[in-house]
């Protein structure tokens, strides 16, 4: 067994506190009494009970949650099949320009990405609203979707499905019965990744919105660009415990891994 | 699989469904990027000239060709603010990569030394801040940056200062936020080439009389250069388009180029020029990115 030396010790330390203090400070300041952010007034549930007051936050939340359930389900299903053609497929025609357009994207700044999509919409005369901030969500998401999946791919090889292949069964049902099941765990984990990529995007849909379709990062921009409000620190207490709990079951999923287990019980 | 064979429709529909989203939705868009920003700022509705009118036939496309301009870039190349902008971005995603690799190798150095049984968990540690809402961690340093916030109350406190130093509006604000927000970026790639890493090697060079730094130096560094790579290339990209960071964090004497894209298209509603800026930045951003995509196949087919 090896030792972490003092030195490695702490600079984990002080990597992992750096990372979650800011964030434990931000949801030990949503229970400040006190109207001033910096003062601290005693513990109080106050600013919570003013979110429930703040209908057209709320209604943001909800077009948020929305957008980011469509958003994550076309993405899943758009990014495994990408993946799926990427590892498993040999090479076709077009492939690499397939996998440049998906890490470039995965790294482009978001800026570039919403300002060209709006420009598609706008040169298409397509009304801006719900459905434009999905499509853009969706492009932007299956591009990580892909990356997950493609990972887990890799991981196990092509044994399993040359045999379901060499026993009669179909490409299809060979993906159906046994591809898909070995590659769930990364498939929902991508899932949830999409899901928290959309609830959490500002620059991407305040390009590509219209009337009707504010979402909550765009609400919570606004109302904090000109500084801190303890509403805020509530809002953001709450995104950060659900969107907390969606991560750690993606990487709990992400780590199932039925393969493994079954070849453990041979 | 070989390319030879035949594919079923099922499988063609595989390849074809996302390959076409992403022509659609990705490529496609920059072409229009790439036409709107040699277009003329217009008081219409879209707000640029020429439009182009497929239903007047050869007679529109040759209107629309005679339309074109460069006017959108020779305004970046003749107004200091873009190249002070687009230099200010820059230095701030080169300098924001250099902290970014100091302050994650030991982290994940630290992981990959660590008993093999923690590394998942380690690494899960390392991801879920960047799921938990980047706005939100952004945001969160404004609480900790204010004047009366929690940084300044424990530097008063440490007597380490006597005035409360200003942090928001400054560089070293945007810096903070770039490093924070990023750090998983650099730890993950960092991580996967230093936990491959032989650890016979580092004893070999130690029996053969190398000094601790000189083994890290000559051996560890070198080796881990892939994720080195990596790790630089994904943070880097990223950062020079950064708009939210130094909107909420940094000062508005040199704004970046994320904001002047963004004042550009929102503010002055000059289209032709937000593309035109567009288009200099995924110029600036092709090399990081191609090189960053050839790293990235290259494993792929190795697996």
């Amino acid at each position: 067994m090896r030792k972490l030396s003092a030195f490695n010790l702490m600079a984990l330390l002080l990597g992992f506190a750096f990372l979650y203090l800011p964030i434990v400070i931000l949801v030990i300041y949503s229970f400040n009494a006190s109207s001033l952010v910096a003062v601290w007034g005693g513990w109080s549930t106050h600013w919570y009970a003013e979110l429930a007051k703040d209908a057209p936050l709320i209604d943001a939340a909800f077009i948020s949650i929305r957008l980011a359930l469509v958003s994550a389900t076309a993405a899943t299903i758009l990014g495994t099949c990408a993946a799926v053609a990427l590892t498993r497929y040999g090479r076709f025609h077009g492939r690499s320009l397939l996998g440049a357009m998906i890490y470039a994207s995965l790294v482009l700044p978001d800026i570039i990405t919403g300002l060209s999509l709006l420009l598609v919409f706008v040169a298409f005369s397509i009304d801006r609203g719900f459905w434009t901030v999905a499509v853009a969500h969706t492009t932007l998401a299956m591009c990580f979707v892909a990356v997950v999946v493609q990972a887990r791919l890799i991981d196990f090889d092509m044994e399993l499905e040359e045999a379901a292949m060499d026993l009669g069964a179909t490409p299809l049902r060979t993906f159906v019965a046994v591809t898909l099941p070995l590659i769930l765990p990364a498939v929902a984990a991508g899932w949830l990744l999409a899901f928290a990529l959309s609830l959490d995007d500002l620059v991407i849909a305040s390009f590509t919105t219209g009337p009707g379709a504010t979402t909550l990062p765009i609400r919570i921009y606004s109302a904090v660009r000109l500084g801190v409000k303890p509403e805020m620190n509530a809002v953001c207490s709450i995104m950060v415990g659900v969107v907390g709990i969606a991560v750690i079951a993606a990487s709990l999923l992400a780590k199932f891994n039925p393969a493994r287990r079954k070849r453990a019980q041979f | 699989m070989t390319g030879s064979q035949k594919r079923t429709f099922a499988q063609k529909l595989v390849i074809w469904i996302p390959y076409a989203w992403l022509l659609v939705f990705f490529l496609v868009p920059f072409l229009i990027v790439l036409k709107i920003s040699l277009s003329h700022f217009a008081l219409a509705r879209p707000p640029y000239t020429p439009v182009l009118d497929l239903s007047a036939g050869w007679h529109g496309i040759a209107a629309f060709i005679a339309g074109l301009s460069f006017d959108s870039y020779a305004l970046i190349g003749s107004d200091p603010l873009y190249l002070l902008s687009l230099a200010k971005s820059v230095e701030i995603a080169a300098f924001s990569t250099l902290l970014l690799l100091v302050i994650g190798y030991p982290i994940a150095y630290g992981i990959a030394r660590a008993p093999r049984r923690l590394h998942a968990a380690l690494v899960v540690l390392v991801m879920l801040p960047f799921f938990t809402a980047f706005l939100i961690r952004i945001y969160a340093w404004m609480d900790i940056l204010q004047r009366d916030g929690p940084l300044n109350q424990l530097l008063m406190a440490l007597d380490i200062v006597r005035e409360p130093p200003v942090w928001l509006a400054t560089d070293t604000a945007v810096y903070i936020g770039i490093v924070y927000s990023y750090l998983p970026f650099m730890v993950l790639p960092l991580y996967a080439s230093l936990e491959k890493l032989d650890e016979s090697l580092l004893e070999a060079a130690a029996d053969l009389g190398c000094r601790r730094w000189q083994v890290f130096w000559r051996v560890t560094l070198p080796l881990s250069s892939p994720g080195v790579r990596a790790g630089a290339l994904l943070c880097f990209i990223p950062a020079v388009g950064e708009f939210v960071i130094p909107d909420l964090l940094g000062g508005s004497q040199t704004p970046m180029i994320g904001q002047t894209l963004w004042t550009e298209f929102f503010g002055n509603k000059d289209w032709p020029t937000a593309a035109a800026v567009a288009v200099v930045l995924v110029i600036l951003l092709v090399t990081p990115i191609l090189l960053l995509q050839f790293q990235a196949m290259q494993a792929t087919d190795r697996g």
